[in-house]
């Protein structure tokens, strides 16, 4: 895939800088409480429209609860789902993968056959029932999604440890007598980061919808909770009357996950390896690790390392 | 070829148990169903004889194993609210969650291959450029909720399309749409950098200097080259759509058997959500295998590839 290389993506950076501070200020930025409302004054239309009320910029749902404080508290629980979950996902992943692509034998073996069965699971439907049968709550979404997101981790980290492996470097501290665990620490997993960036940053996009979809089909944050998802759901039985409950989560879930999605786009033009090679910018520019050649390098000319064709 | 298929089937059989699996430990997480079958004047007697009866006395490998052999066989057992066969439940509801999927997927193609084809003929213009704009939209957009502003735009605003339900061609438009956008724009991308490689290959540009007619030289000598990464996606997609059903069909309120779960979750009639689910990762599970085989065995270089 010879893309020329991407410009940073401003418009995404943005979005995601005013997400970041919005759920970080989030109590300070709400103007309303995102659970408590004043059923006097439910769905009041945005502010825009006849009725609308300056108190309520983006008008209030069936509860009387302001609609943009819920919006910004919710960003605050897609990104702890994303983040948590990524995090327990991805250290088990990365743990998994580093062992599995270093060890090689029986234990790789085992372990990638384990994560072909991961993958293959059909994903929105295992969680659905999981959360549903135990009981829905937030450490139990973020613990489903980690459950179902670990394989994606192990999968790449360990190709890219065969391939750090067959460096001289690592043949070099071996015959130093390091021991693995030292060499994997310092050696591989180093080598390993801007991989692991990368996929992390492309998951967070669908970890936001998966947790919004189980939020909206009610096996995922319990209500009261502003999640996005919920909210979404609350609004369904008015969308003839107000249409507002349901748009604007909505809208925030869409912008927040474009923006990650091209974040990760960029980010993986400008950090993986592979791609840098075969896009053919040169070593120089690289922020950090050595540059690593790898199993299914595009560029043939660049394959140096034994690599079974 | 024989060594890749038979661990490929292998391997989609071990899946298919870690589900069973996996939905045994959940049901069995989830307590005793005895409470839920029997009304609060149940008397102490009455649960010993149910629990005998349901084989919840004997040891968990042996109920896991008579388990196994159950589905494996078929038998679902009986719905707690209705005391029908599971079975039955299931495949009332199944046609129309395979309608959806078939129309879904159908539409995906419709829209993705052609504006796919246009993007790489017309590469970097605006038309080429509108279509990203589509492609990255879809794999953003929540489904559910692009349902439900689909709902409010033409089924509220606009009032020419129906918002739910089953019935003729009409109802099919919206959810099919909004069940096979994400695909569509995969679909699209898939075909636009598909097409850009063949419509630079020798045998266009001779198509071209013959004189052949535009038209021609895209749909025929182009398009079919570049149809086999296309055609196999479609299919692997169609598979997961069914999966994937159980938000669309919650929106839409279609009574598919993604909906029949999420009924059966509320009302907590764990042997159909069990079986629902198995049904459904059953179908995920061989179409996957499927279009692995068929792509293996139009595609030779992935024979010998790989693992």
């Amino acid at each position: 895939m010879a893309a020329r290389r991407r410009q940073y993506p401003w418009f995404a950076g943005a979005i995601l800088g005013a997400l970041v501070v919005t759920a970080v200020f989030a109590p300070y930025l709400a103007p309303h409480s995102p659970t408590e409302g004043d059923i006097v004054k439910k769905s009041i239309p945005p502010i825009w429209m006849n009725g609308g009320d300056a108190e309520h910029l983006l008008g209030t749902d069936r509860f009387g609860r302001d609609v943009l404080s819920r919006v910004i508290w919710g960003s605050r629980i897609s990104l702890l789902v994303s983040l948590v979950a990524i995090g327990v996902a991805g250290t088990l992943g990365t743990l998994l993968g580093l062992i599995s692509g270093y060890r090689g034998g029986l234990v790789d073996a085992l372990l990638m056959r384990l994560t072909d069965i991961g993958l293959s699971l059909p994903t929105i439907l295992i969680a659905v029932v999981m959360v549903a049968v135990s009981e829905p709550s937030f450490r139990n979404v973020v613990l489903v999604i980690a459950l179902l997101l670990w394989p994606r981790f192990a999968r790449q980290v360990r190709g890219e440890t065969l391939a750090v492996k067959a460096q001289d470097f690592v043949a070099l501290a071996v015959v130093a007598g390091r021991s693995s665990a030292w060499i994997i620490r310092r050696h591989i997993f180093p080598n390993v980061v801007p991989t692991l960036l990368v996929i992390s940053t492309l998951q967070v996009g669908y970890v936001i919808l998966l947790e919004g979809t189980l939020s909206f089909l009610g096996v995922g944050v319990p209500p009261p909770n502003p999640a996005w998802g919920l909210m979404i759901a609350d609004g369904r039985g008015f969308l003839a009357t107000a249409w507002w409950i349901s748009l604007f989560p909505g809208l925030a879930m869409l912008l927040t996950v474009l923006a990650v999605n091209l974040m990760g786009d960029w980010l993986r033009d400008h950090l993986d390896p592979k791609l840098r090679q075969a896009v053919g910018v040169t070593v120089a520019d690289a922020p950090a690790a050595e540059p690593v050649p790898t199993a299914i390098d595009d560029a043939p000319a660049r394959r140096t390392t034994a690599v079974d064709v | 070829m024989g060594r890749y298929l038979v661990g490929r089937v292998l391997q989609t059989v071990l899946s298919m148990l870690v589900v069973v699996s996996i939905v045994f430990v959940l049901t069995r997480l989830s307590g005793s169903p005895i409470h839920l079958l029997l009304d609060v004047s149940a008397t102490e007697r009455d649960q010993e004889i149910l629990t005998r009866h349901l084989g919840l006395d004997r040891s968990l490998p042996v109920q896991y194993g008579l388990y196994v052999r159950n589905v494996a066989l078929g038998d679902f057992g009986n719905s707690i609210l209705t005391r029908r066969p599971v079975t039955e439940h299931i495949l009332e509801r199944l046609p129309a969650t395979i309608e959806l999927g078939v129309v879904a997927m159908l539409l995906s193609v419709l829209i993705g291959v052609p504006l796919g084809v246009y993007s790489a003929v017309y590469r970097g213009r605006l038309l080429d450029r509108g279509a990203r704009v589509f492609a990255v939209l879809g794999q953003s957009m929540p489904t559910f909720w692009l349902g439900l502003m689909l709902i409010l735009f033409f089924g509220v605003v606009l009032g020419v399309l129906p918002a739910g339900g089953r019935g003729g061609l009409l109802h099919l438009i919206l959810p099919a749409f909004t069940l096979g956008y994400f695909t569509s724009a995969a679909i699209l991308r898939l075909t636009r950098s598909a097409m850009l490689e063949v419509l630079g290959s020798d045998y266009i540009k001779f198509a071209r200097l013959q004189g052949l007619p535009e038209p021609l030289v895209l749909w025929k000598h182009g398009l079919r080259n570049a149809l086999l990464p296309v055609v196999t996606f479609a299919v692997l997609l169609f598979v997961q759509f069914l999966g994937g059903a159980v938000v669309t069909e919650t929106v839409f309120a279609w009574p598919g058997l993604g909906r029949l779960i999420l009924e059966s979750i509320t009302t907590r009639d764990y042997p159909i959500v069990q079986a629902g689910v198995l049904v459904l990762s059953a179908l995920y599970l061989a179409g996957n295998l499927g279009v692995d085989l068929l792509y293996s065995y139009l595609n030779p270089r992935i024979r010998h590839g790989g693992a």
